[in-house]
């Protein structure tokens, strides 16, 4: 007994036996809800559990990339909206960050026009709510394009109107694997490439054109190998019957609107986190790079960026979480992502509100949380080594 | 011993003897206690809930709830009405924020199995069909074949078209919209080529449209989609009473009751079952634990069925409905109800 006393003065003992006894007592705070929650739903005769994800889902989606068939399970339709969620996130963040990087560095420029430009641009988008911004680009996307029978026809093959774009899909896709494999093979040589030219660089001084090699390993011979592959084999062409184009692949203007309204919206946050991150760098960093004789390109992408990037990062990972929880707004347009398709359709469908909302929430976590995770390594990497 | 043994069994045979014991109904006593109903209506839907310029709410579902309030507290005002859309329409049910549902909702079959509620009789026969633009000449449901259709999300109308088409084998493409109205404006803006809801819906629906004339509702109908009051489980009592009041209207159109001469009918009716309804005999209210007149309130406040049908849907509205499957069965259609007995 006096051991276990004298154990306890020791303060490592004591703290972790507080948070020990914190962490049960959270656990069991949760199991009382969920019990009691369970217990009440029996009562009033409202089904619970989690057994509806294997039941017929019967639920139409009119853009998948899984495959997924309405005479599926609602897991699969749940794993199509995670899929359609991400698609969306990964390329509204690619834009968002092209855009935001441009308009911020914009903003900072000494032509008046340019910067402000880029000040209007921020302002606007900071102040309007991006409901607006999505039914503006939904309504506003629609509008500007054709009836089916009017489509905007390019070549023949690609076919652009109000049910989207119709794009030809080969109906072989084994060519693609090899071009693919192909494609990987020259990225690698392009890092090797960079690799050897840093070295030769630090050795001679001697500079060599890595990007404009990379551009013809990593444009043109993907290009080529893709085009070989593409006239391998047949083509699922688009072609109207009916009301609408059938066959390829439907790229629908619920994708394009949301990507358009989240991208520009995120945009007009990520400028000026930019803006502020390029103006912590002291001016003297910067004429002192200039005295060095650098291009101006050189002195931002060489000198301000690296610098900048510390400051930059952790708020553009919450403007990035932002967007990711923000693409449920595609609800509102009809673009199937998890809000639309699972805490729509298949909550009214099955009515177990809780249990959905449940694991949507889990979703939404795990999606962030990874965001968050890639975000501080991909800082700890780029942190600023000061010797 | 014997003696408080006898004893409890007389006050036990005297209890059960004498008036009716009610049943408790917490959902009443709630009611009565707050002084209105609460009513779970559509979001909007010209015809059966729908807030007119004034913000008064007026249609069919509407009107059975102001019945109800008429019944339970003697005055058809006593109702507040509580937007739901298709998602939260049964949390809201479930939850208690609202008594019933009075809103446009299909019966079926895994509702009443999974979500814990019961519908008490149907007020409107609903079918399923298609709005389409007149420029599109389409004539039948299988014309729509690799069409583009609207939907609400969630709605019976959603499964309902992808089951008939994939029967088919027609492919078309079905874009789920969260609510009616978004639904509606993108099948506007020419999104989809179809807009699919019940008869009575796009009827009301169609009024929204930049130019109602352009645009045409098909007459085949593809489903069959009753509608009524929804409780939730438990309260037998408070059931009882959302069950009878629409049961109340039915039968009032059925022994010619009419708003306007309940008074007349209730000092000089003969007809037992009238006499009966209108509380004149049988003590029928104070068995549900309401005033004899319950239903006399509700035909002098509200009317028969029939008449709030007119008003609502019917040819008295811009609607414009014939009473089809919602006429009563004497007259071809398919509404009965119980006697009053």
């Amino acid at each position: 007994m006096n051991a276990l006393l004298l154990k306890f003065r020791d303060r490592k003992v004591r703290d972790i036996f507080w948070q020990v006894l914190a962490s049960l007592a959270l656990v069991a705070v949760v199991a009382f809800f969920v019990k009691n929650a369970s217990d009440n739903m029996v009562k009033a005769g409202i089904a619970s559990g989690f057994n509806f994800l294997w039941r017929d889902s019967g639920i139409e989606v009119p853009f998948n990339l899984t495959g997924y068939k309405p005479s599926d399970t609602i897991w699969a339709l749940l794993w199509t909206g995670i899929v359609n969620t991400i698609l969306v996130s990964v390329a509204s963040v690619f834009l968002a960050t092209v855009v935001g990087f441009s308009v911020g560095l914009m903003r900072l420029s000494h032509n008046w026009l340019l910067s402000t430009l880029a000040a209007v641009y921020i302002e606007f988008v900071r102040n309007i709510p991006l409901l607006f911004f999505v039914l503006f680009w939904y309504f506003g996307v629609l509008a500007a394009l054709p009836t089916p029978k009017e489509s905007f026809d390019f070549l023949g093959i690609i076919f652009l109107n109000r049910r989207g774009l119709s794009i030809p899909t080969p109906n072989d896709v084994s060519g693609f694997h090899l071009a693919l494999l192909a494609i990987l093979v020259l990225i690698v040589a392009q890092i090797a490439l960079a690799r050897w030219a840093r070295a030769r660089q630090a050795r001679t001084g001697q500079d060599f054109p890595v990007w404009a090699a990379g551009f013809v390993l990593c444009g043109a011979l993907p290009l080529l190998a893709l085009v070989a592959a593409g006239a391998a084999t047949s083509w699922d062409q688009p072609i109207l019957r009916g009301f609408n184009y059938r066959g390829g692949f439907v790229l629908v203007p619920e994708f394009v609107a949301l990507f358009m309204a989240l991208s520009t919206y995120t945009a007009g946050f990520i400028a000026e986190v930019v803006r502020g991150g390029i103006q912590s760098v002291r001016q003297g960093q910067i004429d002192a790079a200039r005295a060095l004789g650098l291009t101006q390109g050189r002195v931002i992408r060489l000198v301000v960026i690296p610098q900048a990037m510390p400051v930059i990062i952790p708020p553009i990972t919450s403007q990035y979480l932002n967007l990711v929880k923000n693409s449920s707004f595609g609800a509102a347009i009809a673009y199937p992502e998890i809000v639309a398709v699972f805490m729509g359709s298949a909550l009214v469908a099955t009515g177990q509100a809780i249990e959905i909302i449940a694991i949507t929430l889990g979703i939404y976590l795990t999606i962030g949380l990874a965001v968050s995770v890639f975000m501080n390594w991909y800082n700890a990497r780029h942190k600023l080594v000061t010797r | 011993m014997k003696f408080i043994a006898l004893a409890a069994a007389a006050v036990f045979v005297a209890g059960t003897a004498s008036a009716q014991q009610l049943a408790p109904s917490a959902t009443l006593d709630a009611i009565k206690a707050r002084g209105h109903i609460e009513c779970g209506v559509h979001l909007g839907l010209p015809g059966f809930s729908f807030a007119n310029d004034k913000g008064e709410w007026t249609g069919l579902d509407v009107d059975y709830c102001k019945s109800l309030a008429a019944a339970v507290l003697g005055d058809a005002t006593k109702v507040k009405f509580t937007p739901t859309s298709v998602q939260q329409r049964w949390a809201v049910l479930q939850s208690s924020q609202v008594d019933l549902l009075s809103r446009n909702t299909t019966i079926t079959f895994s509702r009443n199995a999974t979500l814990g509620v019961n519908f008490q009789g149907i007020n409107f026969y609903e079918g399923q069909t298609f709005v389409v633009r007149t420029k599109a000449k389409v004539a039948g449901v299988k014309d729509l074949a690799d069409a583009t259709i609207c939907v609400a999300a969630g709605s019976t109308e959603e499964k309902m078209a992808a089951d008939w088409f994939r029967e088919r084998n027609l492919k078309v493409t079905i874009i789920n919209f969260q609510k009616n109205d978004d639904a509606i404006s993108a099948y506007d803006q020419g999104r989809c080529d179809a807009y699919t809801a019940g008869v009575g819906a796009l009827a009301g629906q169609r009024i929204k449209f930049k130019d109602p004339a352009e645009h045409q509702i098909l007459t085949e109908i593809i489903s069959n989609d009753p509608q009524g009051p929804v409780t939730r489980w438990g309260d037998e009592r408070w059931q009882l009473v959302v069950r009878w009041v629409l049961n109340a209207q039915i039968a009032a159109e059925a022994l010619g009751v009419t708003s306007k001469n309940v008074d007349e009918m209730k000092a000089k009716s003969t007809n037992a079952e009238v006499r009966r309804l209108l509380g004149v005999d049988g003590k029928f209210g104070a068995m549900m634990g309401l005033s004899d007149d319950w239903a006399y309130n509700l035909i002098k406040q509200v009317g028969n069925y029939g008449e709030s049908y007119e008003r609502t849907v019917g040819m008295g509205s811009p609607l414009k409905l014939q009473r089809g499957a919602n006429a009563l069965w004497t007259k071809g259609g398919l509404l009965f109800t119980p006697p009053f007995q």
